[in-house]
């Protein structure tokens, strides 16, 4: 008797205790994604103030991660009201039609001690392709911070084409840094 | 024994004089040209290449300036004592404006976020912090001293001009390359 009521409360905390996946959550307030671009030899910086995310991810376990980034690209901050208007336009990010930008990982390797590279795909403005992404994690009390960042090439997801489509105008290449901090995500 | 006074200004003042007086004419008419254009690629070289030209500018208007005190001018031609004093008040406050207007156009640029990069290689640095409200603060400014550069160099063309033509005392013969 007294085993069966042992086995009932097991099942019952099992079938209430929130899978991982709940535990883990992006604490948007201290993240930040950032990019910096070119302008003729000039570094222009932005930032996207709204992104959310679903992780699965347990650091011993790095290659069953699943990650899932999105961004709303309408919440991008570029320093001047002139060049965010700019950006909303359909040869930029074309906001109307493409609102956000996704990170989806279809494998997460251990590259080091907490060090991953989370492989995936990134869609941006109905163009998809395949990424990889160094993190680096680390851990301060509960709260565990993932950073890094990488290289997209604009033209790739046919960001400012048309008359802005000229390298030497606006550089190719665009350098994004993150700094997504998670809570519940236990230390590696 | 003292020196005979100069009738010329030296060449290096003269190619110096005129080269300013074209960079300065046409940095101010660009400037004018886009500060209403929408955003284009245009907009963005107009912008870049006025910077550019801006630096140039002080850079070689330092260079007159040290020029101009070690190397004595000609005197000047006679005329009444209140036109000599205007003559030199206007070339002072010349030389004042040909700093001011490009360091301020330098500082509006920092203040927008948007940093001057020489030739587009080599970045200069910020000497104001990026912030959006000095930034239009000081881009009024840059607009204010332009338009007085303008007006007092207009100044000092008529002044110029109605000396040679109008009063025949040959002054143009001074600045004119050889």
């Amino acid at each position: 008797m007294r085993a069966r009521i042992a086995t009932a409360l097991l099942a019952f905390s099992a079938f209430f205790a929130p899978p991982l996946a709940a535990q883990q959550r992006l604490l948007p307030a201290q993240s930040e994604i950032a990019f910096t671009s070119r302008q003729m030899g000039v570094p222009v910086h932005g930032r996207f103030r709204m992104f959310e995310a679903q992780i699965e991810f347990d650091p011993k376990q790095p290659e069953a991660a699943r990650i899932a980034l999105r961004i709303d690209l309408a919440s991008v901050s570029l320093g001047t009201a002139e060049t965010e208007a700019e950006l909303a336009k359909p040869g930029w990010f074309d906001t109307r039609r493409f609102p956000q930008a996704s990170f989806t990982s279809t494998s997460v390797k251990s590259t080091g001690p907490g060090r991953f590279d989370v492989i995936g795909k990134l869609t941006l403005k109905g163009a998809s392709r395949e990424l990889t992404v160094p993190v680096t994690l680390l851990q301060a009390g509960p709260a565990t911070t993932a950073s890094g960042s990488f290289a997209i090439r604009r033209l790739d997801y046919r960001i400012g084409d048309g008359d802005w489509s000229d390298p030497s105008l606006v550089a190719d290449e665009v350098l994004v840094k993150f700094r997504l901090v998670l809570a519940g995500v236990t230390a590696p | 024994m003292p020196s005979a006074p100069l009738s010329r200004y030296s060449s290096v003042a003269i190619a110096l004089h005129w080269l300013l007086a074209a960079a300065l004419a046409a940095s101010f008419c660009v400037g004018v040209f886009m500060s209403d254009l929408a955003s284009s690629p245009l907009k963005l070289r107009l912008y870049n290449w006025h910077k550019w030209a801006g630096i140039t500018i002080l850079a070689l208007s330092a260079l007159r300036l040290a020029w101009r005190l070690t190397h004595l001018p000609p005197q000047d031609v006679p005329m009444p004592a209140w036109q000599r004093s205007a003559a030199h008040l206007t070339h002072r406050t010349m030389y004042g404006l040909f700093f001011a207007v490009p360091l301020a156009g330098w500082a509006y640029s920092s203040a927008a976020g948007f940093p001057v990069v020489l030739f587009g290689v080599l970045p200069l640095p910020d000497f104001v912090p990026a912030d959006k409200a000095l930034a239009e603060a000081i881009e009024s400014w840059h607009a204010a001293l332009a338009f007085a550069l303008a007006g007092v160099a207009l100044v000092h063309v008529a002044a110029a001009i109605k000396h040679h033509f109008v009063d025949g005392d040959g002054l143009l013969r001074r600045m004119w390359p050889r």
